[in-house]
């Protein structure tokens, strides 16, 4: 038995492989009838082949639980997601849009605050954002960009667009399983390589690499180092994973210090060596023991300082994720149109803001149709699925709204596309999933071929992440006007 | 290079070396015990006393016999000297210099890592399948050895890798030829003259020496030929002057090379001066006392120069 694509229901969500009619799309037809030629025993045997090199690999991701922690095999399904190149270039254009408008917005303030005096952005959101830092006002980062790396979740609704659900410009993760995905793939699935324009998805280190280099212009060849707070943390094999690719030092904070002329070292087998661009994977809290957090054994004494003083780049600079905050996020499409007068390309999600009365009595009275977030967690965590929930968490998240109004957003629960996934071994059936792309921006601008899938692997979920269970696909853009 | 990685390469090295050795070493032992007549007592105790794990063995086990020893010399996650936890060092310790190892070192160690649980879940520390599971366990040892030789750059990493590798080797070296004089000088063999025939060959096996022995020295083995061979031997790459002389040309490729020499001269090890040990088999023990302690003395240096940079 092979598959059966006319079999196949993705029901009313948008399929990303498969039509209503039980057709293959354009971007996916030559992968479902190559899949449909495969036997169940063929195509188990090239689930297995990709665990096998997943654990071989060493792709893993750690997962913290009470009785500590586990890493875990990163988990995969073999069928890809697909793509049309033609769609993927606009939204690529969008998504660079954004960050180029957010980082202006950042630097806006912590300087002179435009867009609060002219009323587009009030003020006491700003005041009241953790992730402010009054220690960044008045600084200029090179090329005046402080999120040089940004990925953005978007997903697909029933009419099949793509909309912005959210953006990590703190330490977003997810790059390299992207990158070990397609590696995977090729393995797994090395015959469709050779026919389809499957576009490569293998230059992102080295645009990372050149990112962070433009942060030290004036060195010849600057001294960059990805830090980590290491192997405890969730995301280390992807700090090990880029450190490699890219070709530069991983280091600890015990690695690094800060001499007496402000410039930030690292402790080699020789002595010590410059450091010019630090890639920080460390949140802003635990960079500097003297300036945030006096408990951080991750961070560096003295780094704080060594920046602002502009003797060392931070990739991304600390305070960016100020325009991470979901309140934030519902007034990206007006901070576009402030800044670059132009309409965004890809469009956000309808948000209800609880800090407002009226969105507020809103959000209180439809609890249960709608996904309410906390401000400023990342992770899937702290959120209530409204049609997924009981009463009573519905009357907790009532409370909590009331009790930090400032702190919760609501937004209608999407109906995110599907894909059709390998469950149980030989079956398929559509999951959920996302995409999370990586924008980059420096002296240039860059985004990812296609980014990271998450797939909600349990039947009916849409809890993409991969510490709540969700897994991955590899991405495909497809380039269909090529004969 | 990060004081730091230099540490995990040197830790990652030394352990690497270490599981083969283990590896040898039991499937050595099964062998030697089979061709030795019964009423010899030669106990597989030796494997414990010969890792000076003699502590860590009577906290946990009270028979002193084949499986238990085994068990604890190979698959005991609690034992810090056993080959599963050397595999489980290695792993964690290229997993925190991933940047500045070759990718397919890191994918062949996790290949070992889940070939030797399978393996050992599935009855590979049994007699009948013992055999099979530890040679292909020196296999990819050597397998990973030859990688990192071969596509590794020979800068500052590599050298760091060789010390850890050679001081190793070294250590273990003394640890065989101690544990092969224990064997005889306690014992009186001169009504079964075969038996440290025997014994001596096993030794040379254990170091992967037997070939070479042969080649060197002579076709018939004696006891101290062996040990000169295999502290002396300039061209065998497991014998302590080799070793030696490997670490000291690494020493002086690196930062700080010639403050290290130094601290290593002063230690005063002595290359070649074994050729007197079948007078004494005191002195033989003494002297290889005495080198362990050197051994430990250089790790000291090493890690004094290196590692920790405050």
């Amino acid at each position: 038995m092979s598959i059966n694509w006319k079999e196949y229901q993705p029901g009313v969500f948008y399929d990303e492989l498969i039509n209503n009619n039980g057709n293959a799309r354009l971007p996916a037809k030559r992968l479902t009838s190559y899949l449909h030629s495969l036997n169940e025993n063929e195509l188990q045997r090239r689930q297995q082949l990709a665990d096998a090199a997943i654990r071989d690999m060493g792709i893993t991701f750690t997962v913290y639980t009470e009785e500590g922690n586990i890493d875990r095999s990163w988990p995969f399904d073999i069928i890809p997601r697909t793509i049309s190149a033609k769609q993927w270039n606009k939204t690529a254009e969008g998504l660079m849009q954004r960050l180029q408008a957010l980082n202006m917005f950042v630097n806006d303030l912590y300087h002179d605050q435009k867009i609060i005096k002219d009323g587009i952005v009030p003020k006491d959101l700003i005041e009241n954002s953790t992730n402010f830092r009054k220690e960044c006002i008045g600084i200029s980062p090179p090329h005046n960009v402080w999120a040089h790396i940004c990925g953005t979740d978007l997903v697909r609704d029933e009419d099949g667009e793509f909309y912005v659900l959210e953006d990590n410009l703190r330490v977003p993760s997810g790059v390299s399983y992207m990158l070990e995905n397609r590696s995977i793939t090729k393995r797994v699935l090395p015959e469709l390589f050779q026919e389809d324009k499957i576009l490569p998805v293998s230059g992102y280190t080295d645009q990372l690499f050149k990112t962070l280099a433009d942060l030290a212009p004036h060195v010849d060849q600057p001294s960059i180092v990805v830090l980590t707070p290491g192997i405890y943390n969730s995301a280390y094999f992807e700090h090990a994973f880029l450190a490699q690719q890219m070709g530069v030092e991983l280091v600890e904070g015990s690695d690094l210090t800060v001499a007496k002329n402000g410039y930030v070292y690292m402790k080699t087998i020789g002595g010590l060596e410059r450091v010019d661009v630090i890639y920080r994977r460390i949140d802003d809290l635990f960079l500097d023991p003297k300036v945030f957090r006096k408990d951080s054994a991750l961070g560096v004494p003295g780094l704080m300082k060594a920046w602002q003083k502009g003797k060392v780049a931070l990739a991304n600079a600390p305070g960016a994720g100020v325009a991470d905050d979901k309140v934030i996020y519902a007034y990206v499409p007006e901070i576009i149109k402030y800044y670059l007068d132009q309409d965004p390309i890809i469009s956000n999600v309808k948000t209800f803001l609880c800090s407002d009365k009226k969105q507020r009595d809103y959000v209180i009275a439809n609890i249960d149709k709608l996904v309410v977030k906390p401000a400023n967690e990342s992770g899937g965590y702290g959120m209530l699925v409204g049609p997924h929930s009981t009463k009573k968490e519905q009357a907790e998240f009532v409370q909590l709204i009331k009790k930090d109004p400032r702190n919760y957003i609501a937004q209608p629960t999407l109906a995110l596309s599907t894909a059709p996934t390998l469950v149980s071994g030989d079956k398929v059936e559509p999951r959920h999933l996302d995409l999370r792309p990586f924008v980059l921006q420096g002296k240039n601008s860059y985004v990812t071929t296609g980014g990271l899938t998450r797939v909600a692997m349990r039947k009916g979920s849409l809890v993409v992440n991969s510490s709540q269970g969700g897994g991955s696909k590899d991405t495909w853009i497809v380039d269909t006007e090529v004969k | 290079m990060l004081s730091s990685v230099a540490e995990r390469i040197y830790w990652s090295a030394r352990y690497l070396q270490r599981i083969e050795s283990s590896a040898r070493l039991v499937n050595v032992y099964t062998n030697l015990l089979m061709d030795l007549p019964k009423d010899i007592n030669i106990s597989w105790y030796n494997l414990i006393t010969l890792n000076s794990a003699e502590e860590e063995y009577e906290s946990r086990y009270k028979v002193r016999d084949e499986r238990n020893v085994v068990k604890f010399t190979l698959a005991d996650d609690t034992n810090p000297g056993s080959m599963m936890v050397s595999i489980a060092m290695v792993r964690e310790n290229l997993r925190t210099t991933r940047d500045v190892v070759p990718e397919n070192a890191w994918e062949l160690i996790n290949e070992l890592a889940s070939y030797t649980d399978d393996s050992i879940k599935d009855g590979g520390l049994n007699r009948g399948k013992r055999h099979e599971f530890l040679t292909q366990v020196i296999n990819q040892c050597q397998l990973i050895q030859g990688y990192i030789a071969s596509t590794l750059s020979h800068d500052e990493v590599w050298d760091m890798w060789c010390i850890g590798r050679d001081l190793e080797r070294m250590d273990m070296t003394t640890r065989i030829l101690d544990a092969g004089a224990n064997v005889l000088f306690s014992h009186d063999y001169r009504e079964k003259s075969h038996v440290p025939i025997v014994v001596w060959g096993n030794v040379l096996r254990s170091s992967g020496a037997d070939h070479a022995y042969r080649r060197h020295v002579a076709a018939s083995v004696v006891g101290s030929k062996v040990i000169n061979f295999l502290i002396s031997n300039e061209h065998f790459p497991r014998s302590t002057n080799f070793c030696l002389n490997a670490i000291e040309k690494a020493v002086k490729r690196l930062p700080k090379g010639r403050k290290v020499m130094a601290s290593i001269k002063e230690l005063e090890i002595a290359k070649e001066s074994s050729h007197s040990f079948s007078k004494s088999d005191e002195e033989l023990s003494d002297y290889l006392n005495d080198l362990q302690l050197k051994i430990g003395e250089l790790h000291r240096i090493f890690a004094e120069s290196w590692f920790s940079l405050d």
